[in-house]
């Protein structure tokens, strides 16, 4: 069952590892946020990535540069979830099951507008054309579109760090979450701020959707594939844990890489088994903070 | 009164139930019946959980696919009916501790994603283990069983069948929810702590509910086999645990005859649909958004309360003048 692998064979499944790593980053870091600071069990974050990847095929396909592309539709899909949270989620705050079936619903309804909209088949869009060629080390050859997903994961990820950790609005973000009633009393617009955060989280799905098109291709059922694997980062790394989200998603980029060469057939669920382990050991996650 | 009104309610409804072949003469009919009483018996044991135990499962497909796999895949290798389907059972009553084990590592929002990506883990064996399961070609079952050497090849003996089990499952979850263990169960879904304080073994009480709702769904998981005689890996994806979640949740949680009613709301309607337009998902999903924001009750209860809501309307116009004075001297006694 098991195949063995050459050394230039790994070096090259370890490139596509970091760029599938960053780009699970990409997806898990707006999941965390969602999912991990404001409680909300998120179930249409696969959708958003899936539904950014089109909104990118549809303007790549009008000749719009790609990285104008990736950001007009981070902002469409931004405003697609604010719109949803803000007059939908937020009457259910607290509410886990009323949540869980409404952005249910609504990425069966995404799932199936994609479907009429860009039918079944699948569309592979082409990378930039500055980063469409491989650089050379080592006597190998690299695709530079790879490694620029890594090299983005790995600005946005210190931008993001930054944000939380450093700035005022961080602050109030971490206020916020921790205990809304008194960061409301010291006038922190907690409401706005997390309609901010829900659109943050969307755009940075729809936005690692455009910068994954090229690489896994769109096509019918990304976003229910995409939305475990979102999960699964997030429940190893621990909800909330920026650094966790970032170490996950690597762990799960090289274990997917290498199990789909190693163990074909049950690459998928090789997937899984970090998560299991991390239950069993520190059902917190890795990095996760220990809460009640 | 309302008590001997629900017993005829009941006695209508069964004596409905076991002439319905009778009435319904066209087999495609019997055969959606069937569909709704095996479907039926799958929400009463996702009720189990999501109504009485409060822990909401996005897996239950996965342990139905398990059920329907392993009896498909043991009755594709030779073996008989009885053992193929005890095997079955006792390989998703193992799926069950696993998942319960897992799962209830965290409750709420934890537990719904844990069982989300448990049920996930199904369907990459189902699809992907392309050398067990068959993958995307699913596995046939060519036979279905003769308990007792009468034949369950037509509509209505298979439909009769069901009906059996659809009871016995129904008689099941009264004797549970009337049961000590029951009220247990509920007890942790309300007062979790207290329970914990008076001496309850919170994690016990949850576990023994997840296996026993593990159960029903293997017993649904082998119908459904041999109803379709066919077992594909679409059963285990994430749309499958969602439809029975919105069977059980459209006819009210926590009620024993809700799930039944959700379950033939949502297998008529699907029928229906399909006949009509491709987009079921669709539908779906408007169905959810719906009950969420206009009637998070339940669409049984739902409907009933803005049909009333409408009806009263309706009544208040004319009378509301009429309404008016005797609602001002409750007024004025307030000191």
């Amino acid at each position: 069952m098991m195949t063995q692998i050459t050394s230039v064979q790994a070096a090259i499944l370890a490139i596509n590892s970091l760029a599938l790593g960053g780009l699970l980053f990409l997806l898990s870091s707006g999941f965390s946020l969602i999912f991990g600071l404001m409680r909300i069990p998120n179930l249409m974050h696969g959708s958003f990535f899936m539904l950014g990847a089109y909104f990118g095929v549809t303007l790549l396909s009008w000749g719009t540069n790609f990285w104008l592309a990736a950001v007009l539709s981070g902002l469409a899909v931004a405003a697609i979830g604010g719109v949803i949270e803000r007059l939908l989620l937020r009457r259910l705050e607290g509410q886990v099951l009323p949540q869980v079936l409404l952005t249910l619903g609504f990425a069966f309804i995404i799932a199936d507008v994609c479907l009429m909209v860009w039918t079944g088949d699948p569309s592979q869009p082409s990378a930039p054309a500055e980063l469409r060629g491989a650089v050379q080390a080592f006597g190998m050859f690299f695709p530079l579109y790879r490694l620029a997903i890594l090299g983005v994961a790995v600005v946005i990820a210190i931008a993001l760090w930054i944000m939380v950790d450093w700035t005022r609005l961080g602050a109030m973000i971490r206020a916020g979450v921790d205990d809304p009633p008194i960061a409301r009393v010291v006038g922190i617009k907690v409401s706005r701020l997390f309609t901010l955060i829900f659109c943050l989280g969307a755009a940075l799905a729809a936005f690692a959707g455009v910068m994954g098109a090229p690489y896994l291709s769109v096509y019918p059922g990304l976003d229910f594939e995409m939305l475990p694997l979102a999960l699964i980062v997030v429940i190893l790394g621990g909800s909330g844990s920026l650094l966790g989200t970032l170490v996950g998603s690597f762990l799960i980029g090289f274990l997917y890489n290498f199990g789909q060469a190693m163990f074909r057939d049950l690459a998928y669920v090789i997937l899984f088994l970090p998560m299991l382990l991390v239950l069993v050991l520190r059902p917190q996650g890795l990095f996760g903070r220990n809460v009640a | 009164m309302t008590r001997k009104l629900r017993y005829a309610a009941i006695a209508i409804a069964l004596a409905l139930l076991a002439t319905l072949p009778m009435w319904m003469g066209n087999s495609y009919y019997i055969n959606i019946a069937s569909q709704f009483l095996l479907f039926a018996v799958f929400a009463l044991a996702l009720n189990v959980l999501v109504g009485y135990a409060g822990l909401v499962s996005l897996g239950h497909a996965g342990l139905f696919a398990i059920a329907g796999y392993s009896g498909a895949l043991m009755l594709q290798a030779g073996y008989g009916h009885l053992v193929a389907d005890s095997a079955a059972l006792a390989i998703t009553l193992v799926a069950s501790a696993v998942f319960a084990a897992l799962a209830l590592r965290s409750t709420g929002i934890g537990f719904l994603m844990i069982t989300l990506a448990l049920g996930q883990i199904v369907w990459g064996v189902a699809y992907r283990w392309a050398s067990l399961t068959n993958g995307d070609n699913g596995v046939n079952v060519s036979t279905r069983p003769a308990p007792f050497g009468l034949s369950l090849t037509s509509a209505p003996s298979f439909y009769f069948a069901t009906l059996i089990v659809f009871l016995l499952a129904i008689a099941s979850m009264a004797v549970f929810v009337r049961s000590p263990f029951g009220a247990s169960l509920r007890g942790t879904r309300d007062q979790a702590r207290r329970m914990n304080a008076l001496g309850y073994n919170v994690w016990l009480i949850r576990f023994l509910a997840i296996v026993f709702s593990g159960f029903w769904t293997g017993v649904s998981g082998l119908l459904f086999i041999y109803y379709n005689q066919f077992i594909s890996p679409q059963v285990s994806a994430l749309t499958s645990s969602a439809e029975v979640l919105l069977m059980v949740i459209s006819g009210g949680t926590a009620t024993l005859f809700g799930p039944v009613a959700g379950a033939a709301i949502v297998v008529i309607m699907k029928n229906v649909v399909s006949a009509y337009i491709e987009r079921w998902n669709l539908v779906l999903g408007v169905i959810f958004v719906v009950i969420i924001t206009f009637m998070p009750e339940g669409l049984v209860p739902g409907s009933v309360r803005l049909v009333r809501w409408a009806w009263g309307k309706l009544q208040a116009k004319p009378g509301a003048a009429a309404a008016q004075p005797s609602k001002l001297p409750s007024e004025e006694r307030v000191p």
